[in-house]
């Protein structure tokens, strides 16, 4: 009979995964170099041409005056963008819960699918966003909800259906195990449905973060509370203020990054098994 | 052994498959035989032959088109019901977000084990198949062969009498698939279980096997059955004994046999 030790050989233990391996942490902050110095280059050469060609601050402001905006302005901006990753965080939670019910609705009712999934596909397509002056008209202009529901319909779409291709696109092989072992359709949807679909799920989240802060944002330009970011930018641009427009976009992106960042890390938590967290060596 | 009752008995079960349209394809046809406790048959035969089939229609994944199967004397449907067997396929089939031990006590899961036995149940399988000290791991982070090892010890954790095996090797290199073949022969050893197991290798079905099925395709229909008396335990020698190549060439010739005829007909 053969034994263990020649049935294990030493390369699948080099496979597994080694934790805190020193000069790991170096060795990716080198990996961010080349993007910051590009990144302060690119700053270096707009601050210059500014200068050099004396380029009007309403057409283009240079970074350090944005910059001192910025700075001066935080206070402010800092509320604004707060406020309205309110509007675009309720608009996240609520239009992603709604997606996952109903996702889980058109697997165990086909029907459902089959009713719904050619509008979301139809929905998904169109600019939401065009509707925010009809819900500003229905919840009135400075109630967050119209954002929040603006938000959460053009979140809505593509979460429902990634879910819903998570739940139906699962291994033919997983499934005739389950079979195997006579397990219920229950079972089934929360044994293989549910765990194959959560890939699907957050790469949906990752996408609707983003838009979620675009939607609340640009919601705002068509009016809303006086404490929203999105209008704080139009109204500074409408009256030539662009470094301070310029520092509150600043806000919209910071906001934006860690939005995804805290799904990330979310995502990482929940799946740590998933292909995209296995250590990357080169 | 024929006066024992089989686990496993095929009455003039035939397949045909609607492809749509006035396209169908009888894929088995008028298969009989049995399989006796404690046996380890092999079904071989070439590609598209239905050996899959077959084995999915013993496991009632899908059902005849006529005939009947019966595992441990009931309909294969009440058998699956039953869980009177376990399944592995040619891919490992684990589930990505389960570590090893969770994998392994998916069925016991599925059949409501108490906690604690499932701990020990997967424990103890694990042990059986060599990768008890892998319990924690995800999928991934094992080979092909101890996935697929980790996939028979899942099939046997809720000690099935049949399992049922769809070319469980055929993914391993011939050295790996060598060792494995090994290890099954030894968990067969310590469990009662019958074992249907479906390849292509000959070598690989005389080796394992007490009886090989050997079938032709298009229609798929059993040609012969040949009895492997060679001695257990088998081993490394086994396949160097002038007995094994006898075996092999009878089989080879059961099947050249059926492809001449084919051809002349
Ligand atoms: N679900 C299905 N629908 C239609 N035809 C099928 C289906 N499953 C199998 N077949 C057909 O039945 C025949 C037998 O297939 P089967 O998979 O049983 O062959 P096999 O002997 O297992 O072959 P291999 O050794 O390549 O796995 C093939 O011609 C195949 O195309
Ligand atoms: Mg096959």
């Amino acid at each position: 009979m053969t034994n263990v030790a020649d049935l294990t050989p030493a390369v699948e233990r080099e496979l597994l995964p080694d934790r805190g391996r020193p000069g790991r942490l170096a060795q990716r902050l080198w990996r961010y170099v080349p993007a910051i110095a590009l990144f302060i280059m690119a700053l270096v050469v707009w601050e210059v041409v500014c200068d050099y060609f004396k380029i009007q601050t309403f057409l283009l402001p240079k970074p350090s005056l944005i910059a001192a905006t910025f700075i001066r302005e935080l206070p402010v901006i800092s509320l604004a963008g707060f406020f309205t990753l309110r509007e675009a965080v309720g608009g996240f939670v609520l239009g992603c819960t709604l997606a996952i019910v109903v996702a889980l609705a058109t697997s165990r009712w086909t029907i459902v699918s089959e009713g719904v999934m050619p509008f979301a596909i139809a929905v998904n397509s169109t600019p939401i966003v065009a509707v925010a002056p009809i819900m500003n008209n229905w919840f009135g202009i400075t109630n967050p909800v119209a954002k929040m529901s603006i938000v959460a319909v053009i979140v809505f779409f593509p979460v429902m259906i990634n879910m819903v291709r998570g739940l139906t696109q699962v291994n033919a092989n997983s499934l005739e195990l389950m079979r195997s072992c006579a397990a219920g359709d229950f079972t089934v949807l929360v044994k293989l449905r549910i765990p194959n679909s959560m890939p699907y799920l957050f790469s949906a989240f990752k996408v609707s973060s983003t838009l979620s802060i675009i939607g609340a944002v640009v919601s705002e330009y068509f009016g809303g509370s006086r404490d929203a970011l999105g209008v704080y930018i139009s109204q500074q641009a409408a009256l030539f203020h662009f470094a301070e427009a310029w520092a509150a976009i600043i806000i919209a992106c910071i906001m934006g990054i860690a939005f995804y960042a805290v799904l990330l890390i979310i995502e990482r938590l929940v799946m740590p098994w998933h292909v995209s967290m296995r250590a990357v060596e080169n | 052994m024929t006066d024992q009752t089989p686990v496993v008995s095929i009455r003039d079960v035939s397949k045909v498959f609607d492809l749509g349209g006035n396209n169908r394809l009888q894929a088995l046809a008028n298969i009989n035989f049995d399989i006796f406790p404690g046996d380890f048959v092999a079904l071989l035969g070439p590609s598209g032959c239905g050996k899959s089939t077959l084995l999915r229609l013993i496991g009632d994944l899908i059902s005849p088109s006529s005939g009947a199967v019966q595992v441990n004397n009931k309909p294969a449907h009440q058998a699956r019901l039953d869980r009177d067997y376990g399944m592995v396929f040619q891919q490992a089939t684990l589930y990505d977000w389960r570590t090893i031990y969770g994998n392994v006590q998916l069925p016991l899961e599925v059949m409501n084990y108490p906690r604690d036995k499932r701990m020990a149940r997967a424990r103890e399988m694990l042990k059986l198949v060599q990768l008890e000290e892998f319990g924690r791991h995800f999928p991934w982070q094992l080979s092909g062969g101890m996935q697929q090892r980790v996939a028979i010890a899942r099939a046997l954790s809720f000690e099935p009498s049949l399992l049922l095996m769809d070319e469980p090797f055929g993914a391993l290199d011939e050295m790996t698939r060598e060792r494995m073949q090994m290890e099954l022969l030894s968990v067969w050893g310590q469990t009662n279980t019958t074992v249907v197991f479906v390849t292509h290798s000959i070598p690989e079905a005389v080796f394992l096997s007490s009886r090989v099925v050997v079938m032709s395709a298009r229609p798929g229909r059993v040609t012969g059955v040949i009895d492997i008396d060679l001695p257990r335990p088998r081993s490394f020698e086994t396949r160097e004994s002038p007995r094994f190549f006898q075996k092999i060439t009878e089989v080879r010739e059961c099947l050249r046999r059926d492809e001449v005829k084919g051809a002349s007909s």
